[in-house]
């Protein structure tokens, strides 16, 4: 095994390995240890930084989103609302219309109906009173033409309204 | 390797050779080998591979999330085992962790279809200890800093009853001190056993199309490959468990020095 035999047998061999070593190690450690690998873990570091002011802010701007559509909702619900009551009222309103119009028009037609009916009433009570005194003419004329008794006009007029009662 | 015997010596993988460019220093002699080779290119791999992770984009680029993936990796493996505190300590841990997974990775490279020899850097012990040894003394180091003396309380759980404690006490100092061995040594073992079973595999490889019956040897041939494809496999997803469990570690034990039990 020469990693062995050489540590007695050359005397130059455990010298040369400890220098060469020391030198380069001590190089790697200087130039790469402390001089590269601080200024890669600054860089990594600042991007973990970025990566969660990045998420932060996202998450804020996610937050104030969800406010703004809060308020929007709430906004539209209480327009929603107003609206819903402007309907309800106004068809209160033009159902209160329509009833009042319906009311006035009854009125004139029982007006124009109790007048008809009185204009009615009077023409059968005079179409009446005619007829009476025709009736009561003719029984006079018949009575003087069968027995020759003339009878007075009152006396045929009350015998046929008592008839025709 | 050792052709000229007709065998494959499956340790000539892990022999450190010189590449030339010796110096002295204090009295040693230090040269620069193919170990050293091996380390740099780790290095210099591991920086390019940093590099085009550094655009620093909001939104990453493909490359960018790769390296970007490596350091969350630790650090959330720092954070998720010391604490904020572990913050602190992720340099040394991912420097760790990336320069073992890529000297494990670079080591499995199939260069040698090309005639070059890749080097497991993280396969010699004299690497994985001084690495573990690192690891510990940076352990005692901010253990003591932290605690003074109260660090010893580490070698008595919490809610050990008393009269136990004479006998807990050197059991838990005992396993404190074997874990730079056990760091290094795991590490080192896994890598070398790999590469040997490939190693071997492949010798099988050769040897099988080189038989004097040449139809057995095929089967043993195509069999071996089959088989090698498999380890390979294999040996990649241990080349990242393996750097992976040495980090971890690593943390654990920063997490006993700075928290205590």
């Amino acid at each position: 095994m020469p990693q062995i035999a050489q540590l007695t047998a050359d005397n130059w061999y455990l010298a040369s390995q400890l220098f060469w070593l020391l030198v380069v190690f001590a190089g790697i450690y200087v130039v790469i240890g402390r001089g590269m690998l601080p200024k890669i873990e600054a860089t990594v570091d600042a991007r973990d930084r970025k990566v969660a002011d990045d998420l932060a802010a996202a998450k804020a701007a996610h937050a104030a989103a969800d406010a703004l559509e809060e308020r929007y909702r709430q906004q539209g619900e209480a327009s929603r609302g107003a609206a819903q009551k402007a309907v309800t009222e106004a068809k209160d309103k033009a159902a209160k219309d329509a009833e009042k119009r319906l009311a006035k028009v009854d009125a004139e037609l029982a007006a124009k109906l109790a007048a008809a009916e009185a204009d009615v009433a009077a023409a059968r009570s005079s179409a009446m009173a005619e007829i009476e005194a025709v009736a009561a003419e003719a029984a006079g004329d018949l009575v003087a033409k069968l027995s020759g008794v003339k009878i007075a006009a009152a006396d045929a007029r009350a015998a046929v309204k008592a008839v025709l009662k | 390797m050792a052709a000229e015997s007709g065998k494959i010596d499956p340790m000539h993988q892990f022999e450190v050779t010189p590449l030339g460019g010796g110096f002295n220093l204090g009295g040693q002699e230090i040269l620069f080998t193919n170990s050293a080779l091996w380390m740099v290119v780790a290095a210099i791999a591991l920086g390019l591979f940093m590099w085009g992770g550094m655009r620093r984009q909001l939104v990453p680029g493909r490359w960018q999330v790769a390296v970007e993936g490596f350091t969350g990796f630790i650090s959330s493996m720092m954070m998720a085992n010391i604490g904020s505190e572990g913050r602190k300590y992720t340099p040394y841990v991912f420097s760790l962790f990336m320069f073992i997974l890529f000297c494990n990775l670079l080591g499995m490279l199939p260069l040698g279809v090309l005639g070059l020899h890749p080097f497991t850097v993280t396969s010699h012990i004299a690497i994985t200890g001084v690495l573990a040894l690192i690891s510990f003394a940076i352990v005692l180091v901010v253990g003591f800093w932290r605690h003074g003396l109260h660090f010893f309380s580490l070698f008595v759980p919490h809610g050990t009853p008393l009269p136990m404690i004479p006998i807990i006490a050197p059991i838990e100092f005992v396993s404190f001190m074997v874990r730079p061995f056990s760091l290094g040594l795991r590490l080192f073992v896994a890598m070398t056993a790999g590469h040997v079973l490939l190693k071997v595999l492949s010798g099988f490889v050769i040897n099988g199309f080189n038989a004097e019956t040449l139809w057995l040897g095929s089967i043993v041939s195509v069999l071996s490959f089959t088989l090698m494809i498999g380890i390979s496999a294999l040996e990649l997803l241990v080349a990242g468990i393996q750097a992976y469990v040495f980090a971890l570690l690593t943390s654990l034990y920063i997490n006993d020095a700075v928290n205590l039990h």
